[in-house]
């Protein structure tokens, strides 16, 4: 597998009236070719701000960028917008939370989808036309000859989903990047985009970012994780050593959090605390208030990320004592 | 996290604007209220030598050069036999200094205590010097005294107008969007119907239905209800719509679940988070009331003599070629411009501090 | 209609018979209604002392209709709702709130909402929010409010001092509790648990799903809890009625359901619930197509028919009827119904 996307201690602050923001503060991770990544966190954790940076979305002059994206051979940072808008759509393309929102009202689906054709590829109108019902069908939507002339509002948020897919896949893009794709989606219509997300992937060979609070999203469809807390990854494995063997804490509180049937009657196992607030971060490991092994070096250091074996790794004292400063 | 108070307090500071008309608000309300102290004259103050005086020259230096403070020279009027113009000239023989807290005409303040301390003037009699900053009227009386004072009604119609007509359309609008149903019904065809008259002709309507043998306090509430009768629909319309927003608010369902009476549920939980709103549309509509009475004074309908207020006193700079003569009678006009712009500039201010939307912060 | 449990021992709070919600829809110049959002229809229930009776569907199906309308936000399209006050009197509230019986229905019977951004009052103080219902109740005098709210939030796990902050300083799991600490306040015998966790972060909905059954421990608060997550209902719950459109599918006992689930809807919904299992990969197994019909439409016969992988020839003709299929099971579909 080859490496597509490798990020390099990727800061991205923003400056308010309450201080400084380190939404994502020195994050490194890298993409393979063909694997579905996902970045799990709740709130704040940062996941939707390092996206955001890697599709030159966050606005530069007031946020402050630094570090690497580097995407063949090209580093993301930096650039203008001009050169992001030959990327941006073409070669990676996102899918939103919310579809409702992401399409126009005024205009026809088809019309919406004509205009990221038309800014991407060089199709006349036809071949337009053809390419995408194509892709409509490829994401099931029924009878999309009709569909094109309809306009969102005549259409459920599980079918907008796909058709956002879609879009995303017109291009035939070399990273699709999903953020919290089906979290707003009914359970099981969320089952049905999934499926067919995972079947996209087969079959178009494309590497998929995936953004998602839930962890059963999470096994159902990825192949690595990459779990984030407090602008950090805390946690990085194959997706089946993070749930048999979760090593940071945290990723063991939150698989904990499960509601299992087996509970029943008894007290809910939890992770004390809550979530620190962007500005508030503790000092030494941000997790440190919340966690049942911290220890005096955990209040005073953030830990670097220590590696477990050649695929997983967590930033965790617990794992590297003797790799302190 | 600070408190939303604080952030708005804030966002309004950084507007360089809105920091510009609050402090020229604050200047001209200063001198509003202490009117009667920094005027030289009281308004009905005149002589007929004064006529359509220039405004005093004020000087430093005497003929030969030498300080003397601020002083002027005494004018007498002449008729020019050539043109039959009347000419002021003045007399170098005498000096009449400018004198801080002068003993002048006794005068109460603001009703409450008699006294005669004047913040400058020239101890002199009116019939052979007047200070006159601002030149004098057709009467000869001082226009400055008389702009300050006439401030009064100008800067105070637009306050009163507005908390009455604010308080008035608030609550139509609260009532009519929480109960909805018939009441919100006719209420707002009621609302539309009275919006479908033109608005100054309604105002001229209503102003002449003001029995003219009312003494001028009297007209000058009378004025003060009319202008806030219109006024009053425009916010009873917003805050209608917010009120139907917020009645769906979780936190109003809570308060309905537990028990608390709609007057509470309006008062305490409505009607509080309109506020900002309210703020903003005042600040915005004291501008329109203030040009309503001084439009409403200067075609004679609005204040009486011997009131006096902006709009009247512009009343006397109707024709071109008496503005081209003697120009002065133009500065209560100026002194409109600038509180409305100051009202405009602050409100503007505030609407975009109290908008979250806008939070977007410039680093 | 599910069997009631015990007997006349246990005190009855609610009975809910036939309800039906529709909201009309008006359009045109004379606001004509032109159709209606049917959204509940023919639901049954009683809920008595201590129960908790779970309420589980998608967007649509009607459970957040079903809360409100029990707790007179909004009022029955027809149906009856059966009040009985802590004397045991029976109260029919089906139409409006009868002066007599309003001050003991609104201090008994209270709401915690699904947004704890929108469900706190952003200007007011969290002491002048928990007061609130306390005064409009006149249950604490004014001299012991300061100790009472105290007390209260640390019930709750907050601090004391978080009396005289505003909701804005808090996150969503706090504001949650505050809302708790609120609609205790007046010592209510059932509370209607309007999606309490969903907004909430993973890690912290453990902790109030955990707080509410403290709670329902200590002070035998009944609950109805609503929530699209079937795994959290099951936890919460005695008996769980699944709703799909608008209509109850089906109703159980919580274990009886994960045991047998019948319907083919219920089965639907727990097919699309992932495991936290990469070696178990479950949703491809997911058959179910389509998308929820409108409220507005709903169609002929059976609500679900038109997704249903079972479907039989009567199924898109008669709306089939809730039969038992054992004491406290029971099922809304043309396949247990021969």
């Amino acid at each position: 597998m080859s490496k597509i996307l490798d990020v390099r201690d990727l800061k991205t602050y923003f400056r308010t009236p309450d201080g400084v923001v380190k939404a994502v503060d020195g994050i490194s991770f890298e993409m393979m070719k063909g694997e579905i990544l996902a970045l799990v966190g709740e709130s704040g954790c940062g996941k939707s701000v390092t996206v955001q940076t890697v599709m030159g979305l966050v606005k530069v002059p007031p946020a402050l960028v630094e570090g690497q994206i580097l995407y063949r051979d090209r580093n993301l940072v930096g650039m203008s917008n001009k050169e992001y808008r030959n990327i941006r759509g073409k070669e990676i393309s996102m899918i939103f939370q919310e579809p409702m929102s992401t399409f126009d009202p005024l205009f026809t689906i088809g019309y919406q989808l004509t205009e990221v054709a038309k800014a991407h590829m060089e199709w006349d109108d036809q071949k337009t036309r053809e390419e995408i019902i194509s892709v409509l069908r490829k994401v099931n939507i029924p009878e999309p000859e009709k569909r094109y002339r309809e306009y969102p509002h005549e259409m459920s948020g599980g079918m907008l989903q796909r058709i956002m897919i879609a879009m995303a896949l017109i291009t035939n893009p070399e990273i699709i990047i999903a953020d919290e794709p089906t979290t707003a989606l009914d359970v099981t219509i969320q089952a049905q985009v999934l499926n067919i997300m995972r079947d996209l992937q087969k079959e178009f060979d494309s590497s998929i970012i995936f953004i998602t609070h839930d962890l059963g999203v999470v096994a159902e469809l990825s192949d690595r994780v990459h779990v984030m807390y407090a602008g950090k990854i805390v946690e990085k494995a194959l997706v089946s050593d993070l749930y048999n063997s979760p090593m940071h804490p945290y990723t063991r509180g939150l698989l904990n959090s499960r509601v299992k049937r087996e509970y029943k009657g008894k007290k809910l196992p939890y992770v004390e605390g809550y979530v620190p607030r962007a500005h508030e971060f503790p000092k030494g490991c941000r997790f440190n208030p919340r966690c049942p092994h911290a220890m005096e070096l955990c209040r005073e250091q953030d830990p670097p990320e220590m590696s477990i074996s050649e695929t997983h790794a967590a930033a965790c004292w617990l794992y590297g004592e003797d790799q302190r400063l | 996290m600070e408190g939303t108070r604080k952030r708005i307090i804030r966002n309004f500071f950084k507007h360089k604007l809105g920091v510009l008309g609050l402090i020229m608000l604050g200047v001209i309300y200063f001198i509003v209220i202490f009117s009667d102290f920094i005027a030289p004259y009281n308004y009905m103050t005149s002589h007929r030598n004064f006529v359509y005086a220039a405004p005093s020259k004020i000087r430093f230096f005497d003929d030969e050069g030498k300080w003397r403070g601020p002083f002027i020279y005494p004018i007498t009027r002449t008729r020019n036999p050539v043109t039959y113009r009347l000419e002021f000239t003045e007399d170098r023989s005498e000096i009449i200094p400018i004198k801080l807290f002068v003993r002048g005409e006794e005068y109460k303040f603001w009703g409450i205590f008699k006294t005669d301390l004047h913040l400058f003037g020239v101890e002199a009699s009116t019939d052979r010097a007047m200070i006159l900053l601002f030149g004098a009227d057709r009467f000869g009386r001082d226009l400055f005294s008389r702009v300050l004072i006439g401030g009064k009604v100008s800067m105070s119609v637009g306050l009163i107008g507005t908390f009455i007509s604010v308080f008035i359309g608030a609550i139509v609008g609260s009532l009519s969007g929480f109960y909805g149903g018939m009441t919100d019904v006719l209420i707002q065809r009621l609302i539309e119907l009275l919006r479908s008259f033109p608005r100054i002709p309604l105002w001229l309507a209503l102003a002449t239905i003001l029995p003219p043998n009312w003494p001028s306090t009297w007209v000058y509430f009378g004025i003060v209800t009319v202008l806030s009768l219109i006024g009053w629909m425009g916010v009873a319309r917003v805050v209608r719509g917010m009120v139907l927003s917020l009645r769906e608010k979780e936190f109003v369902l809570a308060a309905k679940v537990s028990g608390v009476s709609n007057m509470k549920i309006i008062t305490r939980h409505l009607v509080p988070n309109t506020i900002s709103y309210l703020i903003v549309v005042s600040t915005l509509s004291i501008p329109g009331m203030i040009l309503g009475e001084s439009a409403l004074s200067f075609l004679g309908l609005g204040i009486k003599e011997p009131m006096t207020s902006w709009g009247l006193l512009l009343k006397q700079a109707q024709s071109l070629s008496e503005l081209e003569s003697h120009p002065w009678l133009m500065i209560p006009g100026i002194f409109i411009i600038l509180a409305v712009l100051s009202f405009n500039f602050v409100g503007d201010a505030l609407r975009d501090a109290v908008d979250p939307y806008r939070a977007v912060e410039k680093v | 209609m599910l069997a009631i449990r015990g007997g006349s021992k246990v005190m009855k709070i609610l009975q809910i018979e036939r309800l039906k919600k529709y909201f009309p829809i008006k359009a045109g110049v004379f606001l004509q209604v032109v159709g209606h959002v049917k959204a509940m229809e023919d639901v049954n229930f009683g809920i008595s002392k201590g129960e908790t009776i779970g309420v589980v569907g998608e967007s649509g199906c009607g459970k957040s209709t079903l809360g409100r309308t029990i707790v007179k936000i909004y009022e029955p399209t027809a149906g009856n709702i059966s009040y009985f006050d802590e004397s045991g009197r029976e109260h029919d509230i089906s139409k409006g709130l009868h002066r007599s019986v309003r001050p003991l229905f609104r201090r008994d019977v209270q709401m915690i909402f699904q947004n704890p951004f929108d469900s706190l009052d952003p200007r007011m103080t969290v002491r002048d929010i928990i007061r609130e219902p306390i005064e409009a109740h006149n249950l604490v005098p004014s001299s012991e409010m300061d100790g009472y709210v105290s007390e209260l939030l640390m019930k709750v796990g907050l601090y004391p001092e978080y009396a005289q902050r505003y909701p804005h300083e808090f996150s969503g799991g706090q504001r949650q509790r505050i809302a708790i600490a609120r609609s205790i306040s007046v010592n209510p015998r059932l509370i209607i648990c309007d999606e309490p966790t969903s907004a909430l972060d993973v890690s912290v909905q453990s902790q109030i799903i955990n707080l509410l059954q403290e709670l329902r421990e200590e002070n035998h608060i009944s609950y109805i809890f609503i929530s699209h997550n079937l795994d959290v209902v099951h936890h919460m719950s005695d008996r769980i009625l699944v709703m799909y459109l608008g209509n109850v599918v089906e109703a159980s006992s919580a274990t009886e359901l994960f045991d047998n689930p019948s319907h083919p809807y219920t089965k639907a919904l727990m097919a699309s619930i992932p495991n936290w299992s990469p070696e178990n990969r479950k949703l491809q197994d997911v058959r179910l197509e389509g998308e929820p019909p409108s409220p507005i439409n709903p169609p002929p016969g059976c609500p679900f028919h038109p997704r249903c992988p079972y479907r039989l020839e009567i199924c898109d003709k008669q709306k089939p009827v809730s039969r038992a299929l054992s004491e406290d099971h029971s099922v809304a579909c043309w396949l247990y119904d021969r």
